[in-house]
């Protein structure tokens, strides 16, 4: 049999569609249109609707018109219900139908027959839906050689035409090894071509180890997404991993668009690079029959077409309409955006303790220690193994007296022990996912037997929520987070190592919830981490499985990696493509997960991983210790530069994440989001941004002595930010390398604030001064953002407690200017230095303070570099002021 | 805006109960104070420029070498002076300046971030002095005890020397008596093959006496049962009536047969029936036990069965080696159990031998075995005194060439165990030689190393010892374990933990690795407080 039911549908190719538009079931109120479309084959009538979504986004929804019963809709993942616009049809013959989607001159043309949308921009075709008739609904049936198929088989004609779908094997079950998926509903997959003429590269739909465009997959497996425990995953390959976001990002000089895909079931997408075959069809929009184009094609198990179709125009735009649907990333904590020790495991309290004290010995910052699975007691999470661990309090404490912080895990699988209260509660509240034949679903994960609690259930994940409570977890304190692994969920002996599609969860199978399942469990948790501090406290939680909306709840990394060279490289373009759908909080286990690195991979992939957004090492329990004062003075000594560089460096991590929650635009970017128009960005995924003004070039070859990084921007200059060298953007430059650092730019025209004095962990930084680095763009002029607030709690959003600045330096005059003139946040923090680059030696330098007071300052310039460094103003942060060089 | 105008600072040294003022800028030490003057410009301690002192502490770092901004965080290299007072100075990083952690127990680290800190030096003071104190005592009598551990370690290596050289020279001795035995053994056998040959001989001719009488007897018996009507002729009919004698075995002797096997003649008078007899006696039964039956073909199954044991056995066997590890060792306890069970039940009855027993050796022969007997066991137990011998010294040689340290003081640790019983295992230490693990409760020993080498240090190589190559981990390395020695009065495994995947860490402590006392002050009290 084959690996996935779903793949039938690929077998379908591409043609006429059998299905078509009934215009006279043509519905249409203010902000939907709908209508019916038949399958001329075997008479299924499904019934398609049409949204216009405010900020240019358009959703299309396909369902069954009268399904035997009703079929999954995602919930829970859109914010709320998107906001519509009006439509109108503008033009209809007996074919078709054109409805304004207002904006610039765009329409969408319906074709009845066969049935096709297209999106056209004034003349230009933007994406056609079925245009190469791969629409496929397979409807809910009655299972023939039942008896109720004898009695609903009255209901209509259409179970006529049903006898051309002869019963194929695998229709009503399914076995895959030795698992037997009974599939009481029948095959009831879905499917849909887009086609995107002029569009040459896509991106996105994560979670898959492999470049950052996507690959045209004819000829191989399609990309497959399908939450899974994957053991020691195999890189440039399309199958599933641990996540499942279905957005898919096209990009091309003219525009940049996003299809999201909302389905939960397993989904797999075909992509493929043709040339664009439009023409007869539409007379009157115009291609250019050389026009390069991409087709994809979506296919998912069950549940409904439901799809928004985004429309740019500007990849921020995308990021935009993606976030009003689904929501930003949360605001974490500074300290989680801070370093992370992590280890399956650390062994017991001493252990805990041996190692922070190593970081103080060495001088190196870190911000959270994590506990694995052993820290349990016996795999019972919520408790604690009561000889390693039997004062977690005095351990918290001790981390609390170093203003450090602690990670436990809690996944999802529950011990089955009637000892064991979270079991007994669960069991006992029903709250269990059920198998086929409704007693409660148990499948083997570390503590042996478990059952999993069903967090498509409010009740439950509410219940869920209320165990992270300070009296419900005992020995937890307000410096302990969490980190849920295993969500996918991960049933050591289920099928592909997941849980059996047809076990219930409610009234729906686990085949139509799956890839939601690891979304749940980091809502509950986060939730539980917000209830526990009664709203006060901002929540950190890690998860391994996620879904679209995911980043609503905390980070997400790549799972078990390994400490290979192609696992260093391919983190970049992994996160890259999280960042793209909205998850920026990404990273990969520094070091690699499994398999023991040499020195040099582990000092580059801190280098590397210093300058991506979630930064945490991690290694099996089989491996050798690795802390990072083990490899020798040297390597230490590198990697204690290598952290210090991203505790400087904080102020900036964590603007952009305040602008990330603000406005959905990724911290880690691909360079084509900045420079949409350069078509040699398109395709690199070795370097990236950070937020707009900082590029990145990572060192991932063994023994590298230098690198090509390329420069973007005509016109424009970068600055090294070790050297302070200037470059000319729009060039590729070959940077030679030590073992040192990684090649990092700062872009002319940016300001960027840091911390330069690094402590041990960024709760001991969070009043220290800031330096503001002005790289001058070849204008002569800068831009940068300040944000400080309290670091840790709501009260940014609740009451407004922040300060946020607009740092701007044009005409020799550098000036602070309030962003929220209706915040208010006091801060100690001050302005210890300026460094301005790429400027010329002026003779005075004044500062202009709010109250009107001047004085002057003093100041360096090293000529050979143009550097100018201004001494100490002196100056709040949060307060206005002006600088005049003369 | 925070300018911390905090140039100087009081510093209060208390020393013999006396406050003495010694003015200085914040976290500076004594030794450096004359560099921070207050009436000049201060130059950075690199000599990299010089700035005005009003320029020091100013919590803006000046100087690359961090020394203008000693008691502020301003510089990323800079370092802070506690002075501790009834305890012990300190430099902290000068990021750990008013970063909210009290770091110096005199709390002058903390001047301006709020944190709540104790002083806790004359604590700390006291705390240290008690066991630097216990330290000292444990240091003084371990190094006491060291003492004699290498006196006795000297001596016994001198004894052991020696020993050897005795039995190098009792050795040869040895040889010699060995080689003399052996000729008067070889001697001695000579004489007694040759009588025992002659005995075997005389009883052989004496058995085929026996034989040839008994065959005759038979052949008597048999012309008697053969001659049904006693006419003294044993006739072809008479023959004729045993059909076991048929020769193409067809199932009758017909009369031609008979005739045949009685040389043509029609009948045989007692005399011609003895050319007859050879070629009936093997196949002729005799009437009187005719209904005996035959015996069956046991021996070939009692042959046959073990060796297709044999055969077979290596396939299960390596089957399993590759499937399942486990469950392979219990298995091959049960293949040797069976190995061992099989003869003793299987082995087949010793075929019984009509003939009687060889009669006993004759006197002269017997005295020649005995003789000859007593030569070699004169031999064979000198020749096992020797090999006894040969192993003492490789024994003694193998203990002398172990290191044991410079003074021979790890001696006392040879063909030792330490054990130390954890809440799950029993460790045990046997120094070089092995470390191991067993579980409290049952189940079987792991290797946690064999003797590797000393690893410590450079400049002390004998405070860890290595063991390596221990049982193999799951997907993971050999397991191997690190002792680390400290000085103790007593000799005890103190603690083991797992750091890594099967990489273990004893602690054990030893009076042989106590340091002499450094001993100046009879009374620790006084400079500790400096």
């Amino acid at each position: 049999c084959d690996m996935s039911e779903v793949l039938r549908q690929r077998e379908l190719k591409p043609g006429q569609s059998p299905y078509r538009a009934l215009l006279d079931t043509l519905e249409l109120s203010n902000s939907r249109l709908s209508l019916q479309l038949i399958n001329d084959n075997n008479k299924v009538r499904l019934l398609l609707e049409l949204y216009r979504l405010q900020g240019n986004m358009t959703r299309v929804k396909i369902n069954e018109l009268k399904p035997l019963k009703p079929r999954y809709e995602v919930p829970d993942v859109l914010l709320s219900h998107p906001i519509t616009e009006a439509l109108s049809v503008v033009a209809q013959d007996e074919n078709s139908l054109v409805v304004s989607l207002g904006g610039k001159d765009q329409r969408l043309i319906l074709s009845a027959q066969p049935f096709r949308l297209d999106i056209v921009e004034g003349s230009q075709v933007l994406m056609s839906l079925n245009s190469r008739g791969l629409l496929a609904f397979e409807h809910l049936r009655t299972r023939k050689d039942t008896i109720s198929h004898k009695i609903s088989s009255t209901v209509g004609s259409m179970w006529d035409s049903l006898k051309k779908d002869d019963d194929k094997p695998g229709m009503w079950e399914e076995t895959f090894k030795s698992h037997t998926d009974s599939k009481p509903n029948g095959p009831t997959s879905i499917s849909l071509d887009f086609s995107l003429p002029g569009v040459e590269h896509v991106y996105g739909i994560p979670e898959h180890a492999d470049t950052l465009k996507l690959k045209n997959t004819d000829g191989s497996d399609p990309y497959r997404l399908y939450n899974l425990d994957v053991f020691q995953y195999e890189l440039h390959n399309p199958m599933a991993l641990y996540g499942a976001v279905p957005v898919l990002i096209s990009h091309s000089t003219d525009r940049t668009m996003g299809i999201f895909w909302l389905n939960a079931a397993e989904t797999w997408v075909d992509i493929s690079s043709n040339t664009t075959m439009f023409g007869k069809i539409l007379d009157f929009v115009q291609v250019s029959s050389e026009a390069p184009q991409t087709d994809v094609r979506w296919m998912s198990e069950s549940g409904i077409i439901d799809v928004f179709i985004m429309l740019g125009p500007k990849p921020a735009d995308v990021f935009t309409q993606y976030a009003s649907l689904t929501g930003t990333q949360s605001f974490p904590p500074l300290s989680a955006l801070a370093y992370h020790q992590c280890r399956w495991n650390y062994n017991d309290q001493e252990d805990v303790k041996t190692v922070d004290q190593g970081f103080d010995e060495h001088d190196i910052p870190y911000d959270f220690i994590w506990l694995d699975i052993e820290h349990a007691d016996g795999k019972r999470y919520f408790t604690w193994d009561p000889s390693k661990f039997p004062q977690p309090k005095e351990m918290l404490q001790g981390l609390m007296d170093k203003r450090r912080k602690l990670v436990a895990i809690v996944d999802p699988h529950i011990k089955v022990d009637s000892g064991y209260k979270i079991h007994n509660e669960i069991r006992s509240k029903n709250f269990y996912v059920k198998n086929k034949d409704g007693g409660d679903y148990e499948g083997w994960c570390w503590p042996g037997n478990a059952g999993y609690p069903d967090f498509t259930n409010p009740e439950m994940r509410t219940w869920w929520a209320s165990q992270f409570a300070y009296d419900q977890y005992e020995g937890s304190m307000e410096n302990q987070y969490i980190w849920n692994d295993m969500n996918e969920p991960s049933v050591f002996n289920g099928p592909e190592v997941t849980m059996h599609k047809d076990a219930l969860h409610g009234v729906w199978e686990h085949r139509d919830v799956h890839n939601l399942y690891g979304l749940y469990v980091q809502k509950a948790t986060a939730d539980g981490l917000i209830q526990r501090s009664e709203g006060v406290q901002r929540p950190f939680v890690l998860t391994r499985a996620f879904f679209a909306g995911s980043q609503r709840y905390g980070a997400v990394w790549t799972g078990d990696n390994a400490a290979e060279w192609g696992h260093l490289k391919i983190s970049i373009p992994m996160c890259l493509s999280l960042g793209l759908v909205g998850i920026s909080f990404c990273g990969a286990d520094v070091g690699g997960f499994f398999k023991h690195p040499s020195a040099e991979l582990l000092v580059r992939w801190y280098q590397a991983g210093a300058y991506q957004p979630f930064f945490r090492a991690h290694a099996h329990i089989d491996t050798p210790r690795r802390e990072p004062w083990l490899f020798g003075p040297e390597n230490t000594a590198l990697i204690r530069e290598a952290i210090r560089q991203r505790y400087a460096l904080l102020p900036y991590w964590y603007q952009l994440f305040y602008n990330a929650h603000r406005t959905g635009q990724p911290v880690m970017r691909p360079l084509w989001v900045e420079y949409p128009d350069d078509f040699a960005t398109f395709s690199i995924e070795d370097e990236y941004l950070i937020g707009k003004d900082l590029l990145v070039h990572p060192v991932t070859d063994e023994g590298a002595t230098g690198v090509t990084a390329y420069l973007p921007g005509k016109g424009e200059v970068w600055y090294d930010v070790h050297t302070f060298q200037k470059h000319d953007g729009d060039q590729s430059l070959y940077i030679p390398v030590t073992m040192s650092s990684i090649p990092v730019f700062q872009r002319g025209g940016s300001i960027i604030c840091r911390k330069d004095r690094v402590r041990r962990s960024s709760s001991c930084m969070e009043n220290d001064p800031y330096t503001l680095y002005v790289a001058l763009g070849s204008q002569g002029s800068a831009e940068g953002e300040l944000y400080i607030d309290d670091f840790h709690t709501f009260s940014f959003e609740e009451a407004k407690q922040f300060v946020h600045r607009r740092l701007s330096f044009s005409a020799n005059t550098l000036s602070s200017r309030n962003l929220a003139p209706d915040s208010q946040f006091s801060t100690a923090s001050w302005i210890e230095k300026i460094v301005i680059f790429g400027g010329s030696q002026p003779s005075s330098a004044t500062l202009k303070s709010a109250d009107g007071t001047e004085s002057a300052l003093e100041f360096e310039f090293d000529s050979t570099l143009a550097v100018l460094t201004l001494r100490k103003p002196g100056v709040n942060a949060a307060a206005d002021w002006t600088i005049v060089l003369r | 805006m925070t300018c911390l105008h905090l140039l100087l600072t009081l510093v209060f040294a208390v020393s013999l109960g006396t406050p003495v003022e010694i003015q200085r800028p914040r976290g500076v030490p004594l030794t450096k104070k004359q560099f921070y003057e207050e009436s000049k410009p201060f130059t950075c301690l690199d000599g990299s420029r010089t700035i005005p002192f009003d320029r020091v502490n100013d919590d803006y770092c000046d100087c690359k070498d961090g020394s203008d901004e000693p008691g502020t965080a301003a510089c990323p290299n800079g370092s802070f002076h506690c002075t501790n007072a009834g305890y012990r100075p300190m430099f902290i990083p000068s990021s750990r300046i008013n970063d909210g952690i009290c770091d110096c127990c005199d709390t002058t680290d903390e001047y301006n971030s709020g944190a709540k800190c104790e002083n806790t030096c004359k604590e700390l003071g006291r705390k240290e002095r008690e066991v630097l104190q216990k330290m000292a005592e444990i240091t003084k009598e371990g190094f006491l005890l060291k003492q004699q551990l290498i006196e006795e370690a000297k001596k016994g290596q001198q004894e052991k020397q020696s020993k050897v050289t005795d039995m190098q020279e009792n050795k040869k001795q040895l040889d010699e008596k060995v080689e003399a035995l052996r000729t008067v053994k070889e001697t001695a056998e000579q004489p007694e093959k040759e009588a025992k040959e002659r005995h075997l001989k005389a009883w052989e001719e004496q058995k085929a006496a026996i034989r040839l009488e008994k065959d005759k007897a038979k052949m008597a018996e048999t012309f008697l049962e053969l001659d049904d009507n006693a006419d003294g002729f044993v006739s072809v009919s008479e023959l004729q009536s045993h059909a076991e004698l048929d020769p193409d075995a067809d199932g009758t002797l017909t009369e031609i047969e008979a005739q045949g096997l009685m040389g043509g003649a029609e009948q045989v008078d007692t005399s011609t029936f003895e050319s007859v007899w050879p070629k009936i006696k093997d196949k002729y039964h005799s009437e009187s036990q005719a209904e005996e039956p035959a015996p069956v073909e046991t021996p070939p199954d009692e042959v046959k069965e073990p060796v297709v044991d044999n055969d077979s056995e290596p396939y299960p066997e390596d089957d399993i080696s590759e499937e399942e590890d486990e469950d392979d060792e219990d298995e091959d306890d049960y293949h040797e159990d069976d190995d061992k069970a099989q003869p003793t039940i299987k082995t087949p009855e010793k075929t019984h031998e009509d003939e009687e027993a060889m009669p006993p050796y004759d006197a002269d022969t017997q005295a020649l075995i005995d003789a000859a007997q007593k030569a070699r066991d004169d031999f064979e137990e000198a020749e096992k005194a020797l090999r006894e011998m040969d192993d003492q010294i490789r024994n003694i040689e193998k203990e002398l060439s172990f290191d044991f340290g410079p003074d021979a003081e790890f001696t006392y640790l040879y063909s030792q165990c330490y054990e130390l019983t954890t809440s799950e295992y029993i460790y045990r230490l046997c120094p070089f030689n092995r470390v191991s693990q067993k579980p409290k409760y049952g189940g079987s020993e792991t290797n946690l190393g064999t003797w590797g080498s000393w690893s410590g240090p450079e400049n002390n190589k004998y405070l860890l010892m290595k063991y390596e190559q221990g049982t193999g981990c799951w997907q993971g390395p050999n397991r191997s374990t690190t002792v680390k020695l400290t000085c103790g009065k007593e000799t005890v495994v103190t603690s083991t933990s797992e750091p890594s995947r099967c990489e273990y860490l004893m602690e054990f402590t030893t009076p042989a690795v106590c340091q002499e006392p450094a001993n100046i002050d009879p009374s620790p009290h006084d400079h500790v407080e400096l």
